[in-house]
């Protein structure tokens, strides 16, 4: 029998991002000691305080990864599905025996202890995700490859939707940064930007910005694709010089008919000289992209009808806040307004440790939690949140890094689970704060109050370590 | 395939990298380009002030104010933005003490630390001017405008209640109040409490960081206005209420007065009484401690909540139910010698004439004719049907509701006591219990015990011949077109209307009949009062005085119930008052030869030595 070479794990572990994660879960400490800071206990040890029960979810995390170093590389693969298939168990029984905090049914209350299942979701559900895609032959190119990943990851959100959750939910959106790495073609990374986009310009402006911006986006890719030009060129002419006609009619002429009904008037009449030209050219390209272009006015137009009908009363004031549509300072309005003005009063410098007013007299709510950033822009200034930024960029870059030098497939695509569940989060929570992104209760990373939260990403984030530091031993 | 992709780590990266630079920049503009927020958050300070509506006033019947609303200021302190202040000053302008203020502050932190507290109530509008100019020398702390009430009458304290903090009870059942509200905690404020009170407002302020106020939030868009709360009118006739308190002044016990057509309360007394402003303003706790502890308890509303045994005013159900029941008519006549003698029991009478008739045992009060008219109604059909005719008459009794709340617009009635079978099943053993164990009853004496309001309503209902209004209070909501209908509907009792007749003639003579009418002292000429006089024995003292009675005997305007304990005969004082007090209500002056009358009454004090314990 071969004997199995042996690798010293704590040598070869990557002690770079060991070392970012320790700064970050302190700085995330004293944080938290600053925002939820009360005078009557002053010791940061206090466990009876928010700093103090966090000190003992680190104290647990470091037993958790002394654990996790110390097994077996290849107990992640094994464990993976069987992982998956509990947390998912999990999910259904939080559904029935959970409490429910901050409207979401989403927690476990055992011995006043609270646990998220939805947090370790993310990460099972990686480690599934990342052991089916590396089987033998596996590509995602494949139908049925596609589709059960998409079931495996849509499952879980599906569930912690369900349980009203629905920031959690949307982080499970984040792996298509994995599947993108792992082959997924690029246009539909583009095409949920593009959608995201054209999402916002629905709602925030008149229609017909939106439908111009699809329209000529169209016609663009259809002149960088086209082999023969001219033609193209000559459609696009004559395509955009009938449109402006018809527009000039319109105007003069005082008809008051809406731009878009133009705009779609017109796409929809070319069709003929495209099936024409589909004809002629025997390549069905350009109905192709005529046949998207007409789906995402579609998708443009079912983005207000969802907003309007699907969406829950909170949810569409937090998305109205951020698109600046109506301020209201008493509903979700409030806390961003008030994170923003916590933020920008920290100056370059910082208020000081401890000396944050708008911490101090509690005008952010939730600023243990997913608000946590406001004491690092107030108290820290520009310069210190800027640091975190760094900090948390530079554990993501160093994560590509890793999973590039990954030969076991298993290793490189769990490592861009991880990065984009990382990136997820760091955008979305810090976007929030600074009023870039709506407001969906998800935490920083290493940062917000919480056992549940601090330990799964703990568990996701050396998960990943110890299969780099074994990383010449696996080659699945 | 790790050829193809080759490009795709840097644009995972680069993604990154887009969206995190971003983000600093945006950072950058917060931070260090935008100034408005170091202004926002020095400005931040958001100060919501409750606004109270003014609670709706009472009026009476003749449109006379009764209870009004005065402006206080109410000096309030939120913990953490109490900065470090000049004590002393502080303690000048409001006129307290250093320990106070600590004291104070020591509780507001440990409330909370973060909302307001209260400081200092109702101080007056000179130190409230004076604070507010010095406001900013005291961050943390504001002051807050608050009504308290007024009642120029200085009487009807009973009838009006009074208005106090809400309790954590209340707080906790209906979440419209907060820590620190007031309402209505007893009487009318209190039985009116959702219409007087209205409904908050809030005006929201930018305050910055030295406690001065910048502007409204946002023009005042998202203030809320307050609702003012709503008069009311009530049936009292100020005029006999205060007359009445007059009269009782030193003395115990209650009139109460309704006007038979309509059920509404022309005036409710119980005294001893107090002057409702007492119980309102800065001194209200200090006020009530006194009056809590005062042995004659002034706080307890005699009209409503005492019980006391009727007395011989009862004889007129009996009389009623006698006749229904078919046992006594106009011409019944039994003998009395000094009271009513059986075996070996025996319940005295006072002298008068015998024997009587229906009418004049009535006039002449004569308790051994209701002895035998009870046992009558009882035992008429053989001891096999007893009971049944124990319930018979139970029933007749409670139609008249007697043993049940009336169901007055007015908080904390009781409602007496008619004892049923099973009362006495539970009392005599192996339920053996016959009309001679039970007879004190037909003089309302006994177990039977009434209200003061449930007599002068059964009252009402013999002045309509056999129906009765659910007695109210209430005239006029401001903004509702009618009264609870409950009140404008009559209730029948299970007496005949005819039987009413002689009951009625019973009662004229009383008053105006010749020798042996027990009331002769409340004839008013020309006002043909109908009345009947009771004692009610007391073991504890001296007998308690009663007088029901209604004027006219025809259309009657008035009915009354009189009260006054340890007083003796009803004669001698509760009939003089109430004929004073229906004198007054539809004369409106006292005739002068009624006047000696007036002037024994004013001086009379029946509150003895041995009832003042300290």
């Amino acid at each position: 029998m071969q004997r199995k070479p042996r690798i010293n794990v704590w040598q070869s572990i990557d002690w770079i991002t060991i070392t970012i994660y320790l700064l970050l879960v302190i700085m995330g400490w004293l944080n938290i000691y600053a925002a939820v800071f009360n005078e009557d206990h002053q010791s940061i040890f206090d466990i009876t305080q928010k700093y103090g029960k966090q000190l003992l979810w680190i104290l647990a995390a470091l037993i958790i990864i002394v654990v996790i170093i110390l097994a077996d590389e290849k107990i992640f693969v094994f464990f993976a599905y069987p992982t998956y298939i509990i947390v998912i168990m999990l999910l259904l029984a939080v559904l029935v025996f959970g409490v429910e905090i901050n409207n979401s049914k989403s927690w476990f209350e055992i011995a006043g202890l609270r646990i998220q299942p939805a947090e370790f979701a993310k990460f099972t559900t990686l480690l599934a995700v990342a052991n089916y895609l590396s089987e033998p032959n596996r590509n995602i190119f494949q139908w049925r490859t596609l589709f059960t990943t998409v079931l495996m990851i849509g499952f879980p959100a599906l569930l912690i939707l369900l349980q009203n959750d629905t920031g959690t939910a949307i982080v499970f959106a984040a792996f298509i940064f994995m599947l993108y790495r792992e082959g997924l073609p690029g246009w539909i990374l583009f095409l949920g930007f593009f959608s995201i986009v054209l999402g916002i310009l629905s709602l925030t402006k008149p229609f017909y910005v939106p439908i111009l911006m699809v329209i000529i986006t169209a016609l663009s890719y259809a002149w960088y694709i086209s082999k023969n030009k001219s033609d193209i060129r000559l459609f696009a002419f004559v395509f955009t010089g009938i449109n402006l006609i018809l527009l000039a009619i319109n105007y003069f002429l005082n008809l008051n008919i809406k731009t878009e009904y133009i705009l779609i008037g017109t796409t929809v009449t070319s069709l003929p000289f495209l099936i024409y030209y589909a004809f002629m050219r025997r390549g069905i390209k350009m109905i192709l992209i005529w046949l998207t272009t007409i789906i995402m006015i579609g998708f443009a137009y079912s983005v207000d009808y969802l907003y309007d009908n699907i969406l829950q009363p909170h949810q569409r004031t937090r998305i109205d806040h951020v698109l600046g549509i109506n301020f209201d300072p008493q509903g979700a309005g409030y806390n961003v307004n008030q994170s923003m003005i916590a933020i920008g009063s920290g100056g370059f410098w910082g208020k000081g440790f401890l000396q944050g007013t708008q911490t101090k007299y509690d005008f952010v709510p939730e600023q243990s939690t997913d608000f946590i950033f406001c004491t690092i822009g107030e108290e820290w200034g520009f310069v210190g949140s800027t640091l975190v930024i760094i900090l948390f960029l530079v554990l993501l870059l160093r994560i590509i890094v890793l999973a590039e030098r990954q030969r076991s497939r298993f290793s490189r695509i769990y490592g861009y689970g991880v990065f984009s569940i990382l990136f997820f989060h760091v955008s979305i929570n810090i976007g929030m704060t600074i009023g870039i992104a709506p407001v969906i209760g998800i935490p920083l990373p290493f940062f917000s109050y919480g056992g549940s939260s601090l330990w799964a990403f703990t568990i996701l984030l050396f998960i990943f370590l110890r299969l780099d530091a074994s990383r010449t031993l696996l080659v699945k | 395939m790790k050829h193809e992709y080759s490009n795709r780590p840097w644009i995972i990266g680069g993604i990154a990298v887009a969206i995190l630079s971003v983000y600093i920049w945006r950072l950058f503009v917060l931070q260090i380009v935008e100034t408005k927020f170091h202004e926002s958050a020095s400005n931040n300070v958001l100060r919501f002030i409750v606004q109270y509506p003014t609670r709706g006033l009472i009026y009476d019947r003749n449109n006379r104010l009764l209870v009004y609303n005065e402006p206080v200021y109410d000096v309030m302190v939120i913990p953490r933005q109490v900065k470090k202040f000049d004590t002393t000053e502080l303690c000048q302008i409001l006129h307290i003490d250093v320990d106070y203020v600590k004291k104070q502050l020591a509780a507001a932190k440990k409330y909370s630390r973060f909302k307001p507290s209260a400081f200092l109530n109702q101080i007056s509008i000179t130190e409230n001017a004076l604070f507010s100019e010095k406001s900013y020398k005291f961050p943390g702390f504001y002051t807050q405008t608050r009504t308290i009430r007024k009642y120029p009458e200085h009487n009807s304290a009973h009838l009006l209640g009074y208005v106090g903090e809400v309790n954590d009870q209340i707080i906790k059942q209906d979440t419209s109040y907060k820590s620190g509200d007031y309402m209505g905690i007893n009487g009318l404020e209190r039985a009116y409490e959702s219409i007087l009170k209205g409904e908050k407002g809030v005006e929201i302020y930018v305050v910055d960081v030295y406690n001065r106020i910048k502007g409204r939030f946002k023009n005042g868009k998202l203030d809320k206005k307050a609702i003012p709360g709503q008069d009311i009118q009530i049936s009292i006739d100020t005029r006999i209420q205060n007359y009445g308190e007059q009269l009782m002044q030193n003395k115990t016990g209650a009139i109460i007065a309704i006007e038979p057509s309509s059920g509404e309360i022309l005036c409710m007394v119980s005294s001893p009484s107090f002057d409702p402003n007492l119980l309102s303003g800065r001194q209200r706790s200090n006020n009530y401690k006194a009056l809590e502890l005062d042995s004659l308890k002034p706080l307890f509303n005699r009209a409503m909540q005492a019980q006391y045994p009727p007395g011989s005013t009862f004889k007129l159900i009996n009389a009623l139910v006698g006749q229904q029941v078919g046992v006594l008519h106009s011409h019944t006549t039994y003998s009395c010698y000094g009271g009513y003698t059986v075996g070996n029991f025996h319940l005295g009478c006072h002298h008068h004439p015998s024997p009587l008739r229906l009418v004049e045992s009535i006039a002449m009060s004569c308790n051994a004719y209701y002895c035998h008219v009870f046992r009558n109604i009882l035992d008429h059909q053989g001891a096999t049907n007893f009971r049944k005719n124990y319930a018979i008459w139970y029933s007749a009794v409670r139609s008249f509701n007697l043993g049940d709340k009336l169901g007055i617009d007015f908080p904390f009635e009781l409602p007496g006591l008619i004892p049923d079978t099973s009362f006495y099943d539970r009392r005599f053993k192996n339920k053996r219990w016959v009309s001679i164990n039970i007879v004190s009853n037909s003089i309302g004496q006994g177990e039977i015990l009434l209200t003061p309001l449930q007599m002068v309503n059964m009252t009402c209902a013999i002045a309509n011949r056999g129906y009765y209004y659910i007695p109210h209070f209430i005239r006029k909501i401001e903004n509702q077109s009618q009264i609870d209908p409950k009140f404008t509907t009559p209730v029948y009792t299970k007496i005949d209307p005819k039987y009413f007749e002689l009951v009625i003639e019973g009662m004229y003579q009383a008053v105006n009949g010749g020798a042996g009418s027990t009331a002769r002292i409340a004839r008013v000429d020309g006002l043909e009062i109908c009345g009947k006089t009771g004692t009610a024995q007391n073991p504890h003292g001296k007998d308690h005085s009663i007088f029901i009675a209604f004027a006219p005997k025809n259309n009657p305007k008035i009915a009354i119930a009189v009260y006054v304990e340890n007083a003796g005969f009803g004669a001698t004082w509760s009939a003089p008052i109430a004929s004073l007090m229906i004198e007054k209500y539809l004369n409106d002056s006292i005739n002068p030869n009624r006047k000696f009358i007036e002037d024994r009454i004013l001086q009379a004090n029946l509150i003895n030595a041995t009832q003042t314990k300290n």
